[in-house]
């Protein structure tokens, strides 16, 4: 059960008020239509499974229902770094 | 029978209160403080059990949480019954009715002993995998006897007439065990302003100074317990939690209790009282202060009843004025277990000898034992003892230096009962639980709390600080750096004066060497409960298995529900030896979640029964209530699934409810349908990009329908949406979609286009709404509102406002069922009162109220789709022939375009809905039969498809159904085949899903 | 398209309330509250009444836009809570801080026409109010052991160091949600949804139970 800052609330809030939405910073492709299968299927079907640093997308469900950007460390659980939509992460892997 | 190994005084226990209980259909008597392990050594049982694998006799070894043995079955009815409750954990009450767990068919007959005396050697570990295997039919009976003789308890079988619940908890720290250490950094934290939980599994706080004679300050240890207890209760911010087990410590500093607040009172808990709770805690620091446990030695028969760990016989004669037998040995690694033999000589009863396994020892101790004249028997240990139900004599011997071999010859004692002491294991569990390894020290001959990333401070006997002055430092130094930590200010804080002790060094001694070696010699078990024995760890290591892990899942060590307190440590030496190597070489032991097993009770809390799930009601829930609705589970939502008139079966009333509709009118509460209030400059550019059609164009009182797909180009919602203004719309999804399709929306607006001016709110239940359907629904409407509502003035997907019984309402000319529909939309609160008024006035027209069934058939004779049934997330449009519903020419790149354009969903062959019309139209096809081509073709048969909807239809006096079939949009007219479970094969002919009125000229009136 | 109010409304906008001949039922209408706490128990560690009917709003705007607080506070008479977590009270008046571009304001059900059409009237550019009245209940939750009763139902911190009156929190309630608003001392607010108010009623009753609940109309 992790503990979550809410970067839009101001406050730690329990997990079972958050959904996870899996990796973050995969933007959709602009121009859809143009893109390769290939580039379209890494859009689709890729992701990351680092053992370490994941930034995560989740969302304050059962509060503000906002959107927002997670690091966490896979192995420790530990949460180092919460971010908005559209910021860009301090805590990065090395 | 009389209390035969009660002391005259002493103890904490209350001599003036007896209590009577039950143990195996006989009665006994206690006192109040007892548990029912001290009362029953008070009474002189010595029989609790016997053993899982061997059928062994076994006794109470410990005095707490750690004990293997005496589990207990506890309940004076069927619906009280408790399995696996540890008789030294469980208090005594008046009338406390307790089985042994183990022995079938009784404890001291028993037939499994038979088996086990016999059949000892024929029972290495491994045996049940490599006997019982095979052949694998058997597994379930072999199973059934294993279980049945092996006794782990057993559930009850009525319904459990107590009450449990959970109660969250934040804290600033959580202080887990109430000895010296966890009373004195709960008293620094509290002092400093901290909110903070002090939890302690036992009844009582004070830890090991329960049974200390030490003093503090000058006063009686229990004295010192009595002040800080009083003064932390005084503390608003603190929650003091008796009978407490921390028994998880989670991620970000979350841990669960297990708080029992009546089992120590009663059978049942008194006056409908909570039994047991579940506290769920969020602290910002914790501190485990959860002491040590004392490890038994492993030597032979060392599991004969009265073979006890030295510690737990000292907590017997000194907390409950016990003492468990008449002659005493004790074996030991260290100082420490010498007060065990003071405690015994001291309740005048006889010590044999102190059999120190150490060449030299030499200390305070030493000296008060050799002071009241007990022989203390250095270099030695004891090697077996004999007996069976009961220890009747002791075998000793002089072993080597570095405890691996006999050197000498054996002497026999007489006693009744061996202590022993191997040193103390610091209750490190905790700490596991989040994932910290343990790191082994030397000095301790313990494991220590490893690193972790948790704000966790330990003190005490867990960090191997075994001195009450240590322990009491450790305390205090926890406390304040806590607070530091949080930034608060320190209050001055005086750890109270005890006397020094020091200690000398103990033997790193855990299995007892014998005169024969260990597979020859008796049984040497290390852990009790499992049945593991010396000998087979070490045939483990030989037959390979050479990963602690391995060894401990090979041979079942630690998976009791002691979780190898006891034996873990003694097992990894055993195998640490074998394997010639150290014992953090060998491994180390990793224990988790729950430290005690928890009751179901507890963990379900009162998410049972009517509270179980939640039930969501329309606003008209009452009225389909009072006329007999059966209901459907839609999501959480309770809708009516047919409103049967008494007499009539299922099939009955939904061909009545059909009939009624499409002759005359019928009504649905469609109130749980997903509502979104949609507004913004942009909202119709945001309904382009979710939805697979267009949106630009629809005028304002307009509707239409959408489909919604995710990016890969499949179907996951499907609705209405309504143009209410320029910038306004209504979005409806289906009923289990409303939070997913809203969530959806959000997602794509906050992260892909929040440059897209548009809002979304659910209205879902603000609005009641109920669809009028039939060739009368308009005559019923017009009965019912001022508005115009030919034909020509609100035409087929329009919308208007308008007033229905005297509620304004926004009505939609939208149809789910073929018919003349309209949809009334009134603010929830007035619901009630327009569909009362709706019947009113329908009486004449017959208005037939139908449920989620009939709807279902009705739109399944239009060939309409249910996202969800007909859709499982790998269908597109064009799939159900809905490419109508898509328009590839929208100038943004709507969610799904690009995924409908892989190879995989334009290839030939793709399973495409069709309608399904069975040769003989009284059957009706189960949905999820699958489809062949060929019913003669060999098993396995290619499968071309499934049936997704299938009903009778009552309007065409026929079934009729939908399903996929391979390539089924090419194929109309042609054969398909449905081999059934039953042996039976239907046939069937592909056609168009739309079974009635294919031109739409029924809801176009 | 523009952002200022033409000719045509670019929302719809609809008194929904019928004439007062027509009784409205909120959601635990069918539980006859007057009755229970007529017949029930007058003393009790909770107190429980259900404020039906009340006018509820959403208001969606950018806090940052000023000109958008500054017409949304004209109309309320109170400047809208952008703080998180917290709720601004006057009058007959309530503002709820719900995300940071979401509020919920309670009037007077009878009131909530004339604030939804005068906030429509006073508001420009992008924002979104929806009268969302029939979606909603107000609890009201009292008495010494209240607070005890909002640990068993919900995850959040609700100690008075960490939940000041007037503070506001959406989250988890037993096995659905409400919003919960600290209205004083011994006094909270739960908004919660209209088809979960029976749910919630029942999990109520059944967590007071232990500290005796006593019902008020």
């Amino acid at each position: 059960m992790f503990y979550i800052y809410c970067p839009y609330c101001g406050e730690h809030r329990e997990e079972e008020e958050f959904h996870n939405h899996g990796q973050a910073h995969i933007e959709r492709p602009k121009d859809p239509d143009s893109c390769t299968d290939e580039e379209w299927g890494n859009y689709m079907f890729f992701r990351k499974n680092p053992k370490g640093l994941h930034h995560e997308i989740w969302v304050h469900a059962a509060g503000c229902r906002k959107f927002f950007n997670v690091t966490r460390h896979t192995v420790t659980y530990e949460i180092k770094e919460v971010y908005k939509m559209g910021e860009q992460p301090k805590v990065v892997a090395e | 029978m009389s209390q035969k190994n009660r002391l005259q005084s002493g103890g904490r226990i209350d001599r003036s209160k007896p209590l009577t209980f039950t143990y195996n259909g006989k009665q006994y008597q206690g006192f109040a403080g007892d548990t029912l392990a001290s009362a029953l050594l008070a009474n002189g049982v010595d029989l609790i059990g016997r053993s899982f694998k061997y059928s062994r006799p076994r006794g109470i070894v410990a005095a707490g949480a750690e004990e293997p043995n005496a589990i207990m079955q506890l309940g004076a009815t069927e619906a009280t019954q408790v399995p696996n409750v540890r008789a030294t954990q469980q208090e005594l009450f008046a009338g406390l009715v307790s089985g042994s767990t183990n022995g079938w068919p009784s404890v001291d007959t028993d037939i499994m002993g038979l088996v086990g005396k016999v059949g000892g050697k024929m029972m290495p570990p491994g045996f049940y995998y490599k006997t019982f295997m095979y052949p694998q039919s058997m597994w379930e009976t072999y199973e059934k006897v294993i279980r049945k003789a092996a006794g782990l308890g057993r559930s009850p079988r009525e319904y459990d007439v107590d009450i449990y619940d959970k109660m969250n908890q934040h804290c600033d720290v959580m202080v887990v065990g109430a000895g010296p250490a966890g009373l004195t950094a709960a008293l620094a934290a509290a002092r400093g302003g901290a909110r903070v939980i002090i939890a302690d599994e036992q009844n009582e706080f004070g830890g090991s100074l329960l049974s200390s004679k030490e003093t503090l300050d000058g006063k009686a240890a229990s004295a010192w317990v009595a002040d800080v207890v009083k003064e932390l209760e005084a503390n608003e911010n603190v929650i003091v939690l008796p009978r407490s087990t921390v028994n998880g410590y989670h991620d970000h500093n979350f841990l669960t209790i297990h708080e029992r607040r009546t089992e120590h009172l009663a059978d049942r808990a008194p006056n409908g009282a909570v039994r047991a709770r579940y506290h769920r805690v969020r602290a910002k620091w914790v501190v485990l202060a959860t002491g040590a446990h004392e490890r038994p030695l492993v030597f032979g028969n060392n599991d004969v009843p009265g073979c006890m760990v030295a510690n737990a016989v000292s907590t017997y004669i000194s907390r409950y004025g016990v003492v468990p037998g008449r002659e005493l040995v004790l074996m030991t690694t260290n100082d420490s277990a010498y007060q065990t033999a003071l405690d015994w000589h001291d309740a005048g009863r006889k010590v044999q000898a102190i059999v120190d396994t150490r060449k030299n020892p030499a200390g305070k101790l030493i000296d008060a034992a050799r002071e009241r004249g007990i022989t203390v028997m250095t270099g030695s240990a004891v090697i077996d003892v004999q007996g069976s139900k009961r220890v009747s004599g002791v075998s000793v011997a002089p072993i080597s230096e570095d405890g691996t071999k006999v050197t000498g010859s054996v002497k026999k004692l007489s006693a009744d009962t061996v202590a022993s002491s191997g040193g103390w294991s610091p209750v490190i569990h905790l700490s596991c639980h989040t994932g910290s390894k343990p790191i082994w020290n030397e000095e301790v001959l313990g494991f220590l709390p490893g690193k972790t990333v948790q704000k966790q401070l330990t003190a005490g006997a867990i960090n191997g600080t075994f001195t009450t002055a240590g322990a009491l430092e450790e305390g205090k130094k926890a406390g304040l750096e806590a607070l530091e930590k949080m930034g608060k200010d320190l209050p001055s804080m005086d750890v109270p004066a005890t006397e020094s002790v020091t200690y000398g060094k103990s033997m790193a001694l855990f299995h007892v060497p014998h005169t024969k070696p260990t597979s020859q010699a008796p049984k040497q078990f290390v852990d009790y409960q499992n049945d593991v024995t010396a000998a087979g760890i070490e045939l483990a290591c030989r037959e390979g298995f050479e990963s602690i892990e391995h060894v401990k899942r090979y041979t079942a060590m630690g998976f009791g529900t002691d979780q190898g307190k006891l034996g873990n440590i003694n097992g990894m030496a055993v195998a640490a030896k074998v394997l010639n190597q150290s014992i953090p070489e060998t491994g180390t032991t990793i224990f988790r979640p729950n430290y005690t097993p928890i009751t179901f009770g507890a963990i379900a809390g009162r998410d049972c029964k009517e509270l179980f799930d939640p039930e969501r009601y329309s606003a008209m829930h009452k009225w389909h209530l009072e006329h007999g609705a059966k209901f459907e589970d839609v999501g959480q939502w309770k809708r009516p699934w047919y409103f049967p008139k008494a007499g009539e079966s299922m099939q009955q009333a939904l061909d009545r409810e059909c009939l009624a509709t499409r002759e005359s009118v019928g009504i649905l509460d469609a109130s749980t349908l997903g509502k979104i209030d949609i507004q913004g400059k942009d909202a119709r550019e945001f309904l382009g990009r979710v939805y697979s059609n267009a949106w630009a164009k629809l005028g304002v009182g307009r509707c239409r329908y959408g489909l919604m797909l995710k990016e890969d180009g499949m179907i996951f919602d499907d609705g209405v949406t309504s143009c209410l203004a320029e910038n306004h719309f209504l979005m409806t999804t289906t009923s289990g979609g409303a939070a997913t399709v809203l969530n959806w929306l959000e997602l794509y607006h906050q992260t892909e286009w929040p440059e897209l001016d548009v809002y979304f709110t659910s209205v879902t239940d603000h609005w009641a709404t109920m669809t009028i359907s039939g060739p009368n629904s308009r005559k019923l409407l017009e009965e019912l509102t001022d508005a115009d509502v030919s034909k020509e003035s609100f035409s087929f997907m329009d919308w208007k406002p308008m007033t229905v019984a005297g509620v304004p309402a926004r009505v939609f000319r939208i149809s789910f069922t073929g018919e003349l529909s309209f949809e009334i939309n009134v603010q929830a609160n007035y619901g009630l009162h327009v569909w009362e008024k709706l019947f009113e006035h329908g009486e004449k027209y017959n208005l037939t109220p139908y449920g989620t069934e009939t709807m279902h058939i009705l739109r399944a004779e239009k060939g309409f789709i249910i996202a969800g049934q007909d859709t499982d997330g790998s269908v597109h449009p064009y799939d159900l022939g809905m490419g109508w519903a898509v328009s590839m020419n929208k100038p943004f790149s709507f969610i799904g375009k690009r995924g409908m354009q892989r190879e995989d969903c334009v290839r030939a062959e793709r399973k495409q809905m069709v309608g399904i019309k069975t040769l003989d139209p009284n059957v009706v096809l189960p949905e999820g039969a699958q489809a062949v081509f060929d019913p003669t073709a060999s098993i396995p048969m290619p499968m071309v498809g499934h049936i997704s909807s299938s009903y009778w239809s009552a309007t065409l006096g026929r079934s009729i159904a939908l399903g996929f079939v391979k390539g089924g949009l090419e194929k109309m007219g042609e054969k398909v085949y449905y081999p059934l479970a039953d042996g039976r094969v239907v046939e069937a002919e592909i056609c168009s899903p739309i079974f009635l009125d294919p031109k739409g000229e029924r809801q176009n009136v | 398209m523009s952002d200022v109010n033409s000719e045509a409304p670019t929302v719809a906008l609809m008194d929904q309330l019928p004439d007062a001949s027509i009784q409205g039922q909120s959601p635990l209408f069918h539980a006859d509250l007057a009755t229970v706490a007529k017949k029930g128990p007058k003393t009790g560690g909770v107190v429980f009444k259900e404020q039906a009917l009340m006018g509820q709003i959403t208001l969606r705007l950018n806090a940052e836009n000023a000109e958008q607080l500054k017409a949304a506070e004209k109309v309320l008479g109170v400047s809208l809570p952008t703080q998180p977590l917290t709720s601004v009270e006057s009058g007959d008046v309530s503002v709820r801080w719900i995300s940071p571009d979401e509020w919920l304001i309670i009037v007077p059900g009878l009131k909530a026409f004339d604030v939804e059409s005068a906030l429509h009237a006073a508001l420009s550019g992008h924002y979104q109010v929806v009268n969302v009245s029939g979606g909603w209940t107000v609890f009201m939750l009292s008495g010494k052991n209240a607070r005890d009763v909002l640990q068993k139902s919900a995850p959040v911190d609700v100690h008075p160091a960490a939940f000041p009156v007037g503070k506001v929190v959406t989250t988890v309630f037993a096995k659905s949600s409400a919003i919960i608003r600290r209205a004083g001392d011994d006094q909270y607010e739960l908004v919660v949804r209209r088809s979960f108010a029976d749910y919630l009623w029942l999990w109520l009753q059944d967590a007071s139970r232990e500290y005796g609940l006593v019902v008020e109309a």
